[in-house]
């Protein structure tokens, strides 16, 4: 299998990613630069994380119209897996691939720690290896993760089971203290309907080995992967 | 003659029950210097275009495309603009 990680001007995790690739899943990997429009060849797409464009205007506003998103956004509408991490969750969501908004954290800070996520649905290309109710311990470190909808379409969205990930306690309850943005139903990460795009807060790239802290973040990738060489598309 | 460029402001502003963390702290500490009288802030952003000398037409309307595609997203902010 072949992952792609696309490289913004700003960028500060896609080595990270890369990494976690060729190292821990030893599957092959290559950057994808933001001018390039060609995005053929690739099994599975990552938009890291980082400040693409300085955050300027917006959080991923100048990204989404990067030579790059045209090609990633059509490979999407194609069935093409694409996984967002933090500032490529909010590109995602700025070219309209993953539906809503990120507001300014509620505390205003910029929040950069461990938090604990709970799965919600592993009938997902990202989260197969899990169990509905697993506990995982991953970093955040954003400014803009307070993620926004309307309520109708939020509902919409608990309805579709495209929430995977939600913030939670060490022991997975769901509660407002353990949510550190001020996320939408404490949301951390989603999917689209048809399932192969994903985007989250949370660093799994950054959890990926037990001498970061964590290892709880592979899982993701390990998902991807068997996605791919089990041919279900959940 | 030389032709004067136009020049378009362009005001975003949240959605109205659109939460605005800024707002509301800018409100609280105005109201601890003593501007009490001050209900509520919304936070926004403002920018002026300036279009080509020899652009002469549709710059509101460009303006408004470029607000609706680029400067505002239309999920969580409203704009407008007004031609100076």
């Amino acid at each position: 299998m072949k992952f792609g990680v696309v490289t913004f001007p700003g960028s500060n995790c896609d080595y990270d990613s890369y990494m976690v690739v060729k190292d821990q899943l030893r599957n092959n990997v290559e950057f994808i630069w933001h001018k390039d429009s060609d995005v053929s060849g690739f099994d599975c797409i990552i938009l890291p994380g980082g400040f693409s464009y300085g955050d300027y205007l917006r959080t991923g506003a100048i990204a989404r119209y990067s030579p790059v998103m045209g090609s990633v956004i059509d490979y999407a509408n194609n069935g093409g897996l694409v996984i967002g991490i933090c500032n490529g969750f909010q590109i995602l969501l700025e070219s309209g691939l993953l539906p809503g908004a990120m507001l300014r954290n509620r505390s205003l800070q910029f929040i950069c720690k461990h938090v604990y996520l709970r799965c919600d649905n592993n009938e997902t290309p990202f989260s197969n290896r899990l169990s509905v109710g697993d506990v995982l311990k991953i970093p955040i470190a954003h400014t803009d993760g307070n993620y926004y909808w309307y309520q109708a379409d939020v509902d919409e969205l608990e309805r579709n089971r495209q929430v995977v990930f939600r913030y939670c306690t060490a022991t997975g309850e769901v509660t407002d203290k353990a949510n550190p943005n001020g996320s939408a139903n404490n949301i951390a990460g989603i999917c689209n309907k048809a399932r192969n795009v994903f985007g989250m807060m949370p660093h799994p790239e950054r959890a990926s080995e037990a001498l970061l802290g964590s290892a709880d973040g592979l899982a993701i990738f390990q998902s991807i992967v068997a996605n791919a060489t089990s041919g279900v598309t959940a | 003659m030389s032709q004067k460029s136009k020049k378009v402001v362009c005001h975003i502003s949240l959605k109205d029950g659109v939460l605005d963390p800024q707002g509301v702290t800018i409100r609280n500490a105005l109201a601890q210097l003593g501007f009490d009288d001050v209900m509520e802030v919304r936070s926004g952003k403002v920018f002026e275009l300036t279009f080509k000398p020899e652009v002469t037409n549709d710059v509101r309307a460009k303006s408004e495309e470029i607000c609706r595609r680029v400067l505002a997203n239309p999920v969580i902010e409203t704009f407008g603009v007004e031609e100076l």
